[in-house]
């Protein structure tokens, strides 16, 4: 939306059809028996005192939060991990930064970007491969929900963890991970029309949390990523009618790694996982014998 | 879609560092423009990036903001901000970004930091 759209907010009257616009004196006020009563503005409630003039993205970003905290979410989740967490930027992770794109042309496929965007929030846990689960809240993607994250490790371990909705329009959103996740940063699902064709892309972009991560990332974690989101990708094409095959292109940002964010290791939502998961036959005797 | 625009201006005024001014919107099609930007501001030991006229930003903006800051880190040099709106100060905090960026209310306060 270009900024000759929006509408005035500085109180001037604009033209409009190139007539200017009728002016009426406003009626005059007599305060006297039956007026209402005058409240001191120190009484007025917060809502009604007028907000600072909104950015024009104001509404597509999360409000700021400290913590993360998990709200009307399904019983099925395992929600572990998510609760307390703050979120983690490149900046605050560990390993090498990479930026992953992974993209899908959507030849045949007739949907504006806003089309593809609405279809992919809307079905966003059904493109993702089996035995991964997106628990996002009731209210869908929208900026500032928290969705709930259980994903699948070797050894039929399950990682539970969560993602905050960080920023979300009509052309893309985006999923910024906590501490605890196997990497720092965020995911930016976009649709855009190139040579006529729509587009849909998820970019990464992300440093592997802590060391663990780091070697899990170099011992094949990276390559099951890719085959996460072309799987991801691939399924919303086949959603929307197309079969485009889907292209990735990798980036290490940064070689280096971050040595003073090793100590994310006590975050690790792995660890913490495997521990919850080692408590389950304790967790069902004590089910079993409560009274 | 309305094209977005975005112009910078770099400007040297005192000695050792580079001050961008942002008018526009940021988004991930900047990336020609900022770096562009940076490379301009070469050899500045500090880039102080002016958000006075900053009009718009997406995540994707976020995201090249980041991308900048590796760069000027493998150069040694510090990165600042001033002129950011309470809206997109709140962004920076959010998206931590703040922890890596110097961020001040004025230019005078940006280079004073810069020279402290």
């Amino acid at each position: 939306m270009s900024s000759s759209q929006e509408p005035r907010t500085d109180g001037q009257q604009t033209k409009v059809d190139g007539k200017r616009p009728e002016v009426t004196q406003p009626p005059e006020i007599v305060l006297g028996e039956g007026a209402p009563e005058v409240i001191p503005e120190s009484e007025i409630p917060e809502e009604v005192v007028p907000p600072e003039i909104s950015a024009r993205d104001a509404a597509n970003w999360a409000k700021q939060i400290s913590t993360l905290s998990v709200h009307d979410v399904s019983a099925e989740a395992v929600n572990k991990n998510v609760d307390g967490k703050r979120v983690n930027s490149p900046i605050q992770g560990f390993g090498k930064m990479w930026q992953k794109t992974y993209r899908v042309r959507l030849v045949g496929c007739d949907a504006s970007p806003e089309e593809v965007i609405a279809t992919w929030k809307e079905n966003f846990p059904k493109f993702w491969p089996a035995n991964n689960r997106f628990f996002g809240p009731l209210t869908g993607i929208a900026p500032g929900e928290v969705a709930v994250l259980n994903l699948a490790l070797p050894g039929r371990l399950k990682l539970s963890t969560g993602v905050l909705v960080l920023y979300a329009d009509e052309e893309s959103f985006t999923l910024m991970t906590p501490q605890g996740h196997m990497f720092a940063g965020w995911i930016t699902f976009s649709a855009f029309p190139k040579d006529g064709v729509p587009v849909a892309q998820a970019q990464v972009l992300m440093r592997a949390n802590d060391p663990m991560y780091e070697v899990g990332l170099g011992l094949g974690g990276h390559k099951k990523e890719d085959v996460f989101w072309a799987h991801t990708l691939a399924s919303l094409a086949s959603h929307l009618g197309s079969e485009g095959e889907v292209e990735t292109n990798v980036v290490c940002v940064d070689k280096k790694r971050q040595w003073s964010k090793a100590g994310n290791i006590w975050h690790n939502a792995a660890i913490r996982s495997g521990f919850y998961a080692m408590g389950a036959p304790g967790r069902a005797a004590r089910r079993r014998f409560s009274p | 879609m309305a094209q977005r625009t975005l112009e910078m201006q770099v400007r040297k005024p005192h000695e050792g560092s580079a001050i961008v001014d942002v008018k526009g919107d940021i988004t991930g099609a900047s990336e020609d423009i900022l770096m562009d930007a940076y490379n301009q501001a070469e050899g500045a030991r500090a880039i102080i990036l002016n958000f006075e006229g900053l009009d718009y930003m997406n995540s994707g903006g976020i995201g090249l903001l980041v991308t900048l800051l590796v760069r000027a880190k493998r150069q040694h040099q510090k990165i600042f901000a001033f002129g950011l709106t309470e809206h997109y100060r709140q962004i920076f905090e959010l998206t931590r970004l703040d922890d890596a960026i110097g961020i001040y209310a004025t230019e005078a306060d940006a280079v004073a930091a810069v020279n402290s």
